[in-house]
C-alpha cells in the first residue's frame, strides 16, 4: 500500500515454535516474525493451525517448543492477563461480547485494564474516580464515532445483527489501546457490504493509530488486498511466507489450497 | 425590491448574524451532538468562527462574485460556510450530499464552482474523481480531517488551517470584512439552489438575500418564531425547505439549530432535543408512522387495544379539540385521558412533546396521515412552495387547518389561477433568475411578473389553495375523466406497507400501478407469519405480499368511489416491482420525487404487461449501488387484478 506509514523494526519473533495436545501435533516448528504497524494475515486451510497460533502468540497456549521474541526480549510463558497489560488485544471467531449489555457498556469492558481507581471509589463514583470514567467515556466516544456507530450506542449487543456485533467487539478490543491487535476471522460470515466495511475500519486503526494487527482470515480476496506480509500454515507446517504477491504464487501455497494433479 | 422599509443593519444575512453576535451574544445559535454530548456555540461563537472562515477564504484568494459548493450532511461549519460565503459576496450553492460523483459534475460545470467546503474524505474523494472535468475548481476545504492524512494535493485544505489563518489575517486587518460586509447588498444573490431536475437538467435558482429574509420575516411572524425556538436541521442542506428553516430564518429570528449526530440517529437526537418548531417532508411523518405502527404490533394485547382504542377517540375529536372547535364534554375527557396514557407519551417518543409548530411540505400529504398527528395533538400545517418562490407561497394559519388545501397565500405574495389551471405566484420572494438561463427565466416569469409554478390548483370558497398535481402529469383517462396521478398515488402510498406507487392511466380506459412494498413494514409482517425471505426482490414476489397489497389497494379503490371527480381512477392492476425505486437509479429525483417519464420509458415492458392482461413479466434491470457499481436485478413479475366499486359521489365519507 501507498500511503505514509511507517512499517518498523521487528516487534514479534516466533522462533521454531512448535506446540502439542498429548499426541497431536498443532504447530510444528513454525517461525516468523511480525514488524511493527504492519498487517500480518495467518492463512491456510481448515485445522491449519491458525488459531493455535494466534492463542500462542496472546499467551492462552504455551508451546512446548520454541521461543517468543517480543521487542527484542525473550518472552516467559505469559498469562492472558499479562499479554495484555503488554499490549496485545484480540477479536474471537465466534463473538465473545456481553450480550445483554449496551454497546456503550461493552466497549467501556475494554476499558478494564485502564481504570486504576479503586474499586470502593469507583462503587461510589466519587473523587478520582468520577474524573477517570469521564476520560474513560471520552476515549471510548471516539471509538463509537471512529467505527460509526452512533446509533446503536445504547442498544443490547444481542439485538444487533452479526455483523455490527463483529464491530462492536472491534471496538472492544480497540478500547484496551492495543499496540498489537489479533483478529480472528474478523470477516467470517460477512457480506460484502459488511466485509467491506469492516476491511476499511481495520485498515483505518492500522492506519491512524499505528497498530500493529495480525489477523486471520478465510477470504482470500480480503487478505491478499488489506495484508502487508502473509503466512501460510498447512497442517500445523508453515509452507509459505512473503508479500502476497509471492505467496499466491509460490506452488506449495497452490498445491494446499487447489490440491496438485497426479 | 428596495431596502427602505427594513434598517440596513439587517438587510444581509451576515449583517443579521453580526446583529444576533451583538443582541444576543450568549443565546445558543447552533449545536452539535459530538462525542454524545451536545455542543454548543453561542451567536457569538458563531460569528466569531464565521469572521475566521471568511478570511481564510480570501487568503486562498476567494473573490466577490464567485460561487462556492457546499456538500455534506448538516454539520455547524457548513451552515456557518453559507455566511462566510456570504461575507465576501460570494455565492454558497448547497449540493446534494448523496449524490454519486458523475452526478456532480453538471452542477459544478454549470455553476462554475471555484471553491468547495465538504465534510470528509468521501466527498473529496468524489471531488477529486471530477476534478478533471472541472477546471475551474481551484481550492477544496474539509471539515473533518478523519482519514485525509495522506492526502497531500496543494488544493486540499482542514478547515481548521483556514480558519486558522483567518485568525490571523483578522488580527493584521481588523477591517478587512466589516467592509466587506458592509458591501453586501439586499437585492445581491444570496444562494444558488439547484431544482431537483423532475424534468431536464437542474437549473440554479438565484435568491437574493431580500427573497430570503422576506420568506423567513414572514414564516416567523406568521407563526411567531423567536429566538427560544429550537429545530433539528436534518435535511440536505441543498433542499430549499432546509434553507429555509435551518439557515434563513433561524438566521432572521435568531433561533436555535441542532445538527444531528448522524442520519441514523434522527429519531434519538429529535427525543433529546424536543424541537419546539420541525419541518419534514410527508415521507418523514410516513416513515415514523409506519415505525409506530410496527412498534404496536410488537406490543402486548393491553398496550395495542389501548392504543387503538384512544386513537379511535383522536380521530373523533383531536383535530377539532386542536383547533379549538366545539368538542363534547365527554370526548373532551376521553381525550384528556387519551393523552395522558397514549398520545403524550406517544409525542414524547416521537421527540415531538414540545413542538409548537411543524410544517410539512415537498409533496401532498395524506389526508389520513396529517389527520393522524393532527389529532394526536402535533399541530402540524402545510405549506406550499418550491424552490423558485423561498418554500413561501401559502401558509395554513393556525384552527384553519384543512386536510386537503395548503392554505391563504402568505403575507405579501399574490396566487392567481391561470385559465389552465396552473398556479401562479408574484412577489418579493420568487427567484432573481436561473442561472446564466435566461431563456428558462423568460419562460417561468410572464410579463406580469408572475411565476408560473408548474403545479395544477384552484381555490376553495374559503380562499384556500388546493394543489391537485403537476399540471403536465394531471391528464385524461380515454373516457375524459379528469386523471390526477400523484394524487392516485398518494392514496396508496398512505398505507404502511405501500413505500412508493407509480400509477398510469393517461389516454387508457383503465388505472394501473406499479408498487414498491416498504421493506420494515412487510418484512415485519412477514417475519410474525413465518415467511421467509432473503431480500427486497424475493419478498416482493411472495403471494402473501400480494394479497396483502391487493387489500390496499382495494381499500383506495373504496376511497377513490365516493370522489366525485376521481371515481374512474380506481385501480384495476398492479405489480409489485422487483426492486426499490432509486435516486441513484434516476428513477426518483434527490427529494425523492417519482419521475413517472423516464420510469414509464423504463419499464415500459412491464406497462404493457399490465394492459395486455398478461398474469406475469419477466424482466431485468441494472441497478447502480452507492458506490458507482452497477449490477442487474431480475424477477418473473406477477400482475394481479383488483376489485372496483361503482361511483358513490353523492355522499362524501370516510
Amino acid at each position: 500500500m501507498s500511503n505514509g506509514r511507517q512499517i518498523g523494526e521487528v516487534i514479534l519473533d516466533l522462533q521454531n515454535i512448535s506446540l502439542r495436545f498429548g499426541g497431536v501435533k498443532a504447530l510444528t516448528d513454525i517461525s516468523f516474525d511480525v514488524r511493527e504497524h504492519e498487517i500480518r494475515a495467518i492463512i491456510g486451510p481448515n485445522g491449519a493451525g491458525k488459531s493455535s497460533m494466534l492463542n500462542v502468540i496472546n499467551g492462552v497456549y504455551h508451546p512446548q517448543e520454541g521461543t517468543i521474541v517480543f521487542r527484542g526480549q525473550k518472552r516467559h510463558d505469559m498469562d492472558t492477563h499479562e499479554a495484555a497489560e503488554a499490549g496485545f488485544a484480540r477479536t474471537f471467531q465466534n463473538i465473545a461480547l456481553f450480550k445483554g449489555m449496551s454497546v456503550l457498556d461493552n466497549l467501556m469492558t475494554g476499558r478494564n485494564l485502564k481504570m486504576k481507581s479503586n474499586f470502593l471509589l469507583q462503587a461510589l463514583y466519587w473523587g478520582p474516580a468520577q474524573r477517570e470514567e469521564l476520560e474513560h467515556r471520552r476515549k471510548v466516544e471516539e471509538i463509537v464515532d471512529f467505527l460509526e456507530i452512533e446509533h446503536i450506542r445504547k442498544t443490547p449487543v444481542g439485538r444487533l445483527p452479526y455483523g455490527l456485533q463483529k464491530r462492536v467487539e472491534l471496538g472492544r478490543a480497540l478500547a484496551a489501546e492495543p499496540k498489537i491487535l489479533l483478529l480472528d476471522e474478523p470477516m467470517a460470515g460477512m457480506n460484502v457490504e459488511e466485509k467491506q466495511d469492516m476491511c476499511r475500519f481495520v485498515l483505518d486503526v492500522n492506519d491512524q493509530f499505528g497498530t500493529t494487527i495480525i489477523l486471520i482470515e478465510h477470504d482470500m480476496g480480503v487478505v491478499m488486498d488489506i495484508s502487508d506480509r502473509v503466512v501460510v500454515l498447512d497442517y500445523g507446517k508453515k509452507i509459505g511466507d512473503g508479500t502476497p504477491e509471492e505467496v499466491k504464487n509460490n506452488p506449495d501455497v497452490i498445491a494446499a489450497y487447489l490440491g496438485t494433479s497426479h | 425590491m428596495s431596502n427602505d422599509v427594513r434598517p440596513q443593519s439587517l438587510s444581509t444575512f451576515p449583517r443579521l448574524l453580526m446583529h444576533h453576535a451583538q443582541a444576543r451574544p450568549n443565546h445558543p445559535a447552533t449545536r452539535e451532538k459530538d462525542m454524545g454530548i451536545w455542543q454548543a456555540w453561542t451567536w457569538s461563537q458563531v460569528a466569531e468562527e464565521v469572521r475566521a472562515m471568511a478570511s481564510g477564504l480570501a487568503e486562498l484568494g476567494f473573490m466577490r462574485g464567485d460561487n462556492l459548493a457546499i456538500i455534506g450532511d448538516n454539520r455547524p461549519r457548513l451552515y456557518w460556510a453559507m455566511y462566510a460565503v456570504q461575507c465576501l459576496g460570494g455565492v454558497p450553492v448547497p449540493m446534494y450530499q448523496d449524490a454519486v460523483a458523475g452526478e456532480m459534475v453538471f452542477v459544478l460545470q454549470d455553476a462554475g464552482i471555484k471553491f468547495a467546503i465538504v465534510e470528509d474524505q468521501e466527498q473529496v474523494d468524489k471531488l477529486l474523481e471530477n476534478k478533471a472535468q472541472c477546471p475551474e475548481l481551484q481550492h477544496i476545504l474539509y471539515d473533518d480531517p478523519r482519514g485525509m492524512r495522506h492526502y497531500n494535493q496543494p488544493f486540499l485544505h482542514g478547515l481548521d488551517e483556514v480558519q486558522e489563518m483567518g485568525r490571523i489575517h483578522n488580527r493584521n486587518h481588523p477591517e478587512f470584512l466589516d467592509g466587506e460586509i458592509e458591501l453586501g447588498k439586499y437585492e445581491d444573490v444570496a444562494v444558488m439552489l439547484y431544482t431537483s431536475g423532475t424534468t431536464g437538467k437542474p437549473k440554479g435558482v438565484c435568491q437574493t438575500h431580500g427573497a430570503f429574509i422576506k420568506a423567513a420575516e414572514s414564516g416567523c411572524e406568521f407563526d411567531k418564531l423567536g429566538p427560544d425556538d429550537n429545530i433539528l436541521s436534518y435535511l440536505p442542506m441543498a433542499w430549499v425547505g432546509d434553507h429555509l428553516f435551518s439557515f434563513a430564518q433561524a438566521g432572521y429570528a435568531g433561533f436555535t439549530i441542532n445538527c444531528p449526530e448522524s442520519g441514523d440517529t434522527v429519531m434519538t437526537d429529535m427525543r433529546e432535543i424536543g424541537p419546539s418548531y420541525y419541518f419534514a417532508p410527508p415521507r418523514v411523518f410516513e416513515n415514523l408512522l409506519t415505525q409506530v405502527m410496527i412498534r404496536m404490533e410488537d406490543a402486548g394485547a393491553i398496550k395495542r387495544s389501548m392504543f387503538h382504542y384512544f386513537m379511535g377517540v383522536a380521530r373523533r375529536c383531536g383535530a377539532e379539540i386542536l383547533d379549538g372547535k366545539p368538542v363534547s364534554g365527554g370526548d373532551r375527557l376521553l381525550y384528556a385521558l387519551g393523552n395522558l396514557l397514549v398520545f403524550g407519551p406517544l409525542r414524547n417518543v416521537l421527540g415531538m412533546s414540545r413542538i409548537r409548530v411543524a410544517y410539512t411540505a415537498g409533496a401532498a400529504i395524506g389526508p389520513d396521515l396529517f389527520r393522524f398527528y393532527r389529532s394526536i395533538g402535533v399541530n402540524l400545517k402545510q405549506l406550499y412552495g418550491s424552490t423558485e418562490t423561498c418554500a413561501a407561497v401559502c401558509l395554513q394559519p393556525d384552527g384553519q387547518i384543512k386536510f386537503d388545501t395548503v392554505g391563504p397565500p402568505a403575507p405579501g405574495v399574490e396566487v392567481k389561477i391561470a385559465d389552465n389551471g396552473e398556479v401562479l405566484v408574484r412577489g418579493e420572494v420568487l427567484l432573481k433568475e436561473y442561472y446564466k438561463r435566461p431563456d428558462a427565466t423568460a419562460e417561468s416569469i410572464d410579463a406580469q411578473g408572475y411565476f408560473h409554478t408548474g403545479d395544477a390548483g384552484f381555490f376553495d370558497e374559503d380562499g384556500h389553495l388546493k394543489i391537485i398535481d403537476r399540471a403536465k402529469d394531471v391528464g385524461k383517462l380515454a373516457n375524459g375523466a379528469m386523471f390526477a396521478p400523484n394524487y392516485i398515488e398518494n392514496k396508496l402510498k398512505f398505507f404502511s406497507q405501500i413505500k412508493e406507487a407509480v400509477v398510469f392511466g393517461a389516454g387508457k380506459d383503465e388505472v394501473c400501478a406499479f408498487i414498491n412494498i416498504d421493506m420494515g413494514a412487510v418484512g415485519n409482517w412477514a417475519e410474525r407469519r413465518n415467511i421467509a425471505y432473503s431480500g427486497y426482490t424475493d419478498l416482493a414476489q411472495k403471494s402473501e405480499v400480494y394479497d396483502l397489497i391487493r387489500d390496499c389497494v382495494e381499500k383506495a379503490n373504496a376511497e377513490l368511489a365516493h370522489d366525485a371527480m376521481l371515481s374512474a381512477s380506481q385501480v384495476h392492476r398492479f405489480l409489485i416491482l422487483h426492486k426499490e425505486l432509486d435516486p441513484d437509479d434516476d428513477e426518483l429525483t434527490r427529494t425523492r420525487k417519482v419521475r413517472r417519464g423516464f420510469i414509464a420509458e423504463k419499464y415500459g415492458v412491464l406497462i404493457d404487461a399490465l394492459y395486455s392482461g398478461k398474469a406475469s413479466q419477466f424482466i431485468e434491470t441494472e441497478v447502480k449501488f452507492e458506490d458507482g457499481r452497477k449490477g442487474k436485478v431480475s424477477a418473473d413479475l406477477r400482475i394481479l387484478e383488483t376489485k372496483t366499486y361503482p361511483a358513490q359521489a353523492a355522499k362524501k365519507a370516510a
